[in-house]
């Protein structure tokens, strides 16, 4: 028993690995820009499909296809910033972002169903199926690959956000959009840019998703829900907040699986709820400065 | 000038009935016109999603607060009159007099989720109701022995032919719809319906008014369970079975935000509108193509065209229209009249500023 | 006589700017108040402690010496204290009466013929059909003042009622101020124009950085050394300013 929880806690920690690099993005996006970018759920299971593409079509190892996928995400995610989400204005602007999104993210789901049908794939490699046996816990290569590629992301972010031009840029429109354009920050481009950063995390959180879950073009929605669930606890806009909140949710949810696999998501939605009520700003988060 | 107005309000006045009594008799007359069942089939749809995009514009609209778990009190509904059918061996025509426990659960539903989520904000509020719908769906699943999992719940047996079958359906959602209507129509001038649209144009102004703003959401958005709820449990009766997808349907708010917003949000004929056009269309996909998720990109992509180029939906856009065209040509204001107005005015001689807030 | 609304060493910080700093201001009932100092002072930071908009770090806020610090918006208005804002706040999507409407506490037929009163005493009554959204700035200001009126609030707050309004509207906007002061309405002012202040107020308090700097009749704060510092930033003698630069 004690085992089984060990296990379950060390699979926790690896699996929110995983499931930070997918929810460092859409926190970014949330935190820089107002955007509740409901696709993202979605936008992972197109990287993880692309990841499939590669993989199998041109027999690309999954890292090194991140090469490929991630700036095809990164334009992706411009795409859909551009076209959609930067006309949206008004007091109502981030519930509209919310409503654009998820549109968005129906035409997405749609067109894979379209694609590749309902059956459920998944991405493989030599060292997907194998893993380490290290003090009597096994942990899976791909996991151990994926948690050093999140940490690896993270950290990358970060100097973006806080050690280039562009990160400062990107930090004055946080605060304050009106103020960063009255400096001279092209808002649009900055815009455009960290949607696209936000998207093309996507990429890496696909392919790793993909490797260690069948997945589906439906399992986008359970996805999107563990996703915000994650952010709004760890804050909105806090990209350590991320990190650390995935890490202790999927602990949480490896946990309760032990006890009960079909009611184990339910920990996201009911801490989802509970957090929003007590406390909306998330455990890391900043106050939310600007108005409703 | 001011006789000429009210002539021409009272001669609207009479336009607008004379509208609602030809649309009454054709509602009412339209199986006997229109006997085959597929076509009443398209109709009970279209009369279902007017109730309830009725329903959920009587709180979303009004308010500003854009739900995404209707779902939940839709669902909730079909599964207890499936239940309740079940469990209290209540076949044939009896299980209408379930329906009202539809409604009280859907009620009873929304004053816990009411009470904890219109507490924050606008846009964590869509997020909530997202959860909490996932949460229903997740239950559905899950609670076996009570809502029957995977299997769903299915209807008693009804002793209708096909064709009264859809006959008698298409007057109890027309009876739905025209409820959701009316409540509507009778909220939104009433005072409580201004303090609700005032949450909406701006809720820390209306608090600072005295409106009780918690109270105000958590009535609307009781009512509009209520309605959804009852309609859920007719839709349960009318396809004789519900399934944790069906039944709790992800597509569901999202068309009805959809239809909302194509008619024109906070409206009360916009929701009309709006459903009338759709879901005839969805429908239509949906039995064309039952493999195909085409329905899905289309909703999608119907969306991002509505809220992109016409956002504030047709009823409001389509009466700036006309209004436009009435006066095409002719200056609002003639110039003898304005000198005539000026001293009345000195008041308010500013430049116009700009115009309504979307 | 102690003062009907009356703040204690409030104060208010926004991450590291404090925005007040142990502010104490007094009201007198019947008094018609002014509120002036530089921008940033805190003027319409105090107006927000006051009613409910934003929490006091520190300090607290009487109402005929009864506590009122931190009640909700909603509170607050019960209480009598009703206020308006320096960008217009009126629910745009409602009809000027609808307007009236949301914030009158009546039964309908008695609503809104006290709405129209009230309309009619500013004058707009002739606009009650037509959105709110429609009305021109000025007209928007005088629709502010009518709905916080029709609750009848003891003490009124206004924030930059003369702001970006041309002068007749000034005018009949101080009219009406002394009109409902004669009725025993107590007013706290806020204001830039300088004239209408003088003009109007029996008692003007000047805010500077967040504190009070003084706080008299209109005359005495007009020649006041710690005023002119405050909007001018350096040490000035009053008389070696020419009546003609005044602010």
């Amino acid at each position: 028993m004690a085992r089984q929880i060990y296990q379950a806690i060390v699979d926790g920690i690896l699996v929110g690995g995983v499931y930070a690099l997918m929810a460092v993005g859409l926190t970014l996006i949330f935190g820089v820009l107002d955007i509740i970018n409901i696709a993202q759920g979605v936008l992972v299971i197109l990287g993880a499909y692309l990841s499939y593409q590669l993989s199998v079509r041109l027999h690309l190892d999954l890292f090194l296809g991140l090469l490929i996928t991630v700036p095809v995400m990164f334009v992706i995610g411009v795409v859909i910033q551009w076209a959609f989400i930067r006309r949206l204005r008004g007091r109502e602007r981030t519930s509209m972002t919310l409503l654009v999104s998820y549109a968005v993210a129906l035409i997405i789901e749609g067109i894979l169903y379209e694609i590749y049908g309902p059956n459920a794939k998944q991405l493989n490699a030599s060292y997907v199926q194998s893993s380490v046996h290290v003090f009597g816990f096994y942990l899976s290569y791909i996991y151990l690959y994926g948690f050093a590629l999140a940490v690896a992301i993270v950290v990358g972010i970060y100097a973006l956000l806080y050690r280039s031009r562009f990160g400062r840029s990107v930090r004055a429109t946080m605060q304050d959009e009106t103020a960063a354009r009255l400096i001279g920050i092209d808002v649009n481009r900055v815009a455009a840019v960290t949607f696209g950063v936000g998207v093309a995390v996507t990429a890496a959180g696909g392919m790793m998703f993909g490797a260690t879950n069948a997945f589906n073009p439906n399992s986008g929605y359970d996805l999107i829900s563990r996703l915000l669930a994650i952010i709004i606890l760890g804050g909105l806009g806090s990209i350590g907040g991320a990190l650390a909140a995935s890490v202790f949710m999927l602990t949480v949810e490896s946990l309760v699986s032990i006890w009960s696999p079909e009611w184990a998501i339910v920990v996201f939605y009911a801490a989802l709820v509970v957090v929003l009520v007590i406390r909306p700003t998330g455990f890391f988060g900043r106050q939310p400065v600007r108005a409703q | 000038m001011t006789g000429r107005v009210t002539s021409t309000v009272s001669r609207q006045r009479a336009a607008a009935i004379l509208g609602l009594v030809v649309l009454a008799v054709v509602a009412i007359v339209f199986p006997l016109l229109f006997p085959s069942p597929v076509v009443t089939n398209y109709a009970v749809y279209a009369l279902i999603f007017v109730a309830v995009v009725s329903a959920w514009n009587m709180f979303s609209g009004f308010s500003g607060y854009i739900s995404l778990g209707h779902a939940v009190f839709f669902g909730s509904g079909a599964y207890a009159v499936g239940i309740a059918a079940k469990d209290w061996h209540i076949t044939g025509v009896g299980v209408f007099a379930l329906l009202p426990l539809a409604a009280a659960v859907g009620a009873a539903i929304a004053v816990p989720f009411g009470l904890v989520a219109l507490r924050v904000r606008r846009h964590t509020f869509i997020v909530i109701t997202i959860a909490v719908f996932f949460i229903f769906q997740l239950m559905a699943y899950n609670l076996n022995s009570f809502t029957g999992g995977t299997i769903g719940m299915s209807a008693p047996f009804l002793p209708w032919s096909p064709t009264s079958f859809n006959d008698h359906f298409y007057y109890i959602t027309l009876g739905c719809a025209v409820i959701a209507i009316v409540m509507a129509a009778l909220i939104r001038p009433s005072r409580f319906g201004l303090q609700l649209r005032a949450i909406r144009d701006d809720e820390d102004r209306a608090r600072g008014l005295g409106v009780q703003a918690m109270r105000v959401k958590l009535t609307a958005f009781v009512l509009s369970a209520t309605i959804t709820g009852l309609v859920g449990g007719v839709w349960f009766l009318y396809l004789t079975q519900v399934l944790p997808p069906s039944g709790f349907d992800p597509l569901f708010d999202l068309s009805l935000v959809l239809m909302a917003f194509l008619g024109g949000l906070g409206t009360i004929s916009g929701p009309i509108i709006g459903a009338l056009i759709i879901e005839p269309g969805q429908l239509y996909l949906t039995i064309k193509y039952t493999n195909g998720y085409l329905s899905e990109i289309l909703l999608g992509a119907l969306f991002l065209v509505i809220v992109l180029f016409v956002p504030r939906g047709l009823v409001p856009t389509g009466g700036e229209w006309v209004r436009r065209l009435r006066t095409r040509g002719r200056p609002a204001v003639t110039p003898v009249q304005a000198q005539a107005q000026a001293p009345a005015r000195a008041e308010a001689s500013d430049a116009p500023a700009k115009g309504a807030k979307r | 006589m102690s003062a009907l609304l009356r703040t204690e060493g409030v104060r208010k910080a926004y991450g590291g700017v404090h925005a007040l700093d142990s502010c104490t201001v007094e009201v007198e009932e019947g008094m018609v108040a002014g509120l002036i100092g530089p921008n940033g002072s805190g003027k319409t930071t105090l107006f927000n402690v006051i009613t409910g908009y934003a929490k006091a770090d520190a300090g607290q806020v009487f109402l005929a010496d009864r506590q009122i610090t931190n009640a909700t918006p909603d509170k607050v208005f019960a209480f009598g204290i009703g206020r308006t804002f320096q960008l217009t706040r009126i629910f745009a999507s409602l009809t000027v009466l609808e307007n009236m409407l949301v914030a009158s506490p009546n039964g309908r037929a008695a609503a809104r013929k006290r709405a129209m009163d009230q309309l009619e005493f500013v004058g707009i009554a002739g606009h009650h059909a037509e959105l709110a959204g429609t009305l021109s700035y000025g007209q928007r200001k005088l629709l502010e003042l009518a709905y916080v009126l029709v609750a009848d609030p003891a003490v009124i707050l206004l924030d930059e009622p003369a702001g970006g309004v041309n002068l007749s509207l000034v005018n009949t906007i101080a009219e009406r101020i002394r009109e409902l002061n004669a009725a025993g309405k107590t007013f706290l002012i806020v204001e830039h124009n300088m004239e209408f202040v003088m003009g109007l107020c029996d008692q003007v308090t000047v805010l500077d950085s967040g504190s009070v700097v003084a706080a008299g009749p209109p005359d005495i704060i007009r020649t006041d050394r710690r005023v002119l510092n405050a909007y001018l930033g350096e040490d000035l003698d009053p008389e070696d300013l020419d009546p003609a630069e005044e602010a």
